[in-house]
């Protein structure tokens, strides 16, 4: 994920994000990232943090205000970052990114730790952007996550050992979910892979 | 460089000081407190306490504003926030100029308070004027600064951060001719008194104490405190990496 971010040194091979080398300073302006520990200032409001990565983006204050709205922090938005729940600073810090409108969002586990009704809500608004054309690459070691993803790689040790949908995985495997899914296939991995 | 991400920047570190009231008032409270103290430990010989008051209202901003900014740019970098900053459009520059611009400002509130205690309740007195002293005191603030954030780099944790301060600063203070006339150091201690910036902030000092007219010396080690204080700031630009290993 930090490869394609470009926060990370590219030690083997060669990595493009959309269409450029990842990293490229063309591309900051173009792809969204969240880390899964928010990282956001807690000292300052949420409307102060989305406004500050907005500004550096280039944006105007409808489209800060929208950031806020989109993630359900609009009661909220003149509120202390640190007086906030876990989950609502894991919002805060999504909506830091969604602000930018990027191509390509990046997202470590975006909705572990939120409530259901929220889980919902997020995920609605994903597959919304993604219908608009913004491509998301979501990590997650929680098979629920996955689970509401179009597309699905399993990673293991390093090496890419699934490429499917859901469906087609859960198919192909005879598995009843994905967890089981994911272990089977790890399971066929040759020894010493 | 982008006048609209140095001042969000300059604005947002400001924001945060401002929340932060104890540091505020620390900031602003303990120099003026401090040269109190020092008034009365120094009770019977005013005559010192006007040339060594009038030197430690310029070097509490650079020891200051060293402290807040490594602290502050260590949180930033362990918090993860310098890290997604580096992966918006934003340049290094305008975030090292926002940093020293926004602890500038502070400084200058701070030199202005321990200027005026300085000037108007301790009955310190220059020959030359108070608006050059607060001048020198934000050049040192800049050196702080700029010092600060290159520390923060090799630092790991905040406790860390703080221990350099006795590391970096100390020296520094010890050899600038504060507690003991240059003149009067080892041979080899004055060659090294002569390489660190703060001496001349000092010297810069007390010509302002010394003289009613701009001297020449005067203006050459301001010129000198500036250059440092830049060049330290260019050198932190180079400690931000867009790219972890």
């Amino acid at each position: 994920m930090r490869t394609v971010v470009g926060v990370q040194r590219i030690h083997a091979g060669a990595v493009r994000v959309l269409e450029l080398p990842a990293g490229h300073p063309r591309l900051r302006h173009r792809i969204g990232y969240v880390t899964q520990s928010p990282s956001i200032y807690s000292d300052m409001t949420v409307k102060a943090n989305v406004d500050y990565f907005g500004t550096m983006y280039g944006v105007d204050a409808a489209r800060v205000k929208a950031a806020i709205a989109d993630v359900g922090l609009a009661d909220a938005a003149h509120r202390f970052v640190g007086a906030l729940s876990g989950g609502e600073r894991a919002r805060v810090s999504l909506a830091c990114a969604l602000v930018a409108r990027p191509e390509l969002l990046v997202l470590d586990e975006p909705t572990v730790g939120q409530d259901p009704v929220l889980r919902r809500d997020l995920w609605a608004h994903f597959h919304d952007l993604a219908d608009r054309g913004v491509t998301l690459l979501i990590s997650s070691h929680v098979m629920d996550e996955a689970a509401r993803c179009d597309r699905l790689l399993f990673i293991r040790d390093g090496r890419l050992i699934a490429d499917d949908s859901p469906p087609d995985l859960l198919r192909r495997t005879g598995t009843p979910d994905l967890e089981s899914a994911f272990l089977l296939v790890a399971s066929q991995l040759p020894e010493g892979a | 460089m982008s006048f609209r991400m140095t001042t969000a920047t300059a604005v947002r570190v400001l924001t945060q000081l401002r929340h932060d009231r104890r540091t505020l008032a620390l900031i602003l409270v303990v120099p003026t407190a401090l040269l109190i103290l020092l008034r009365y430990v120094m009770n019977s010989d005013p005559e010192t306490f006007n040339r060594v008051g009038l030197v430690m209202v310029g070097v509490f901003p650079f020891v200051s504003m060293f402290l807040v900014t490594s602290v502050t740019m260590l949180r930033e970098r362990t918090g993860g926030t310098l890290e997604r900053l580096l992966s918006t459009p934003v340049h290094k520059i305008d975030l090292i100029s926002g940093y020293a611009i926004a602890f500038c400002l502070a400084a200058t509130l701070q030199a202005a308070v321990a200027t005026t205690v300085l000037y108007g309740l301790l009955d310190v007195t220059t020959k030359g004027s108070e608006w050059l002293v607060v001048l020198i005191a934000v050049a040192n603030a800049v050196l702080g600064v700029a010092l600060g954030l290159l520390v923060s780099a090799f630092a790991h944790s905040e406790f860390q951060a703080v221990q350099f301060m006795p590391a970096v600063v100390l020296p520094q203070v010890l050899l600038c001719g504060l507690i003991w006339p240059r003149t009067e150091m080892a041979g080899w201690l004055q060659g090294v008194a002569d390489t660190l910036p703060l001496t001349y902030a000092v010297e810069a000092l007390l010509e302002v104490g010394a003289h009613t007219e701009l001297t020449e010396t005067l203006v050459r080690d301001l010129i000198v405190v500036v250059c440092c204080a830049i060049a330290a700031l260019l050198l932190s630009a180079l400690t931000l990496r867009r790219r972890s290993r």
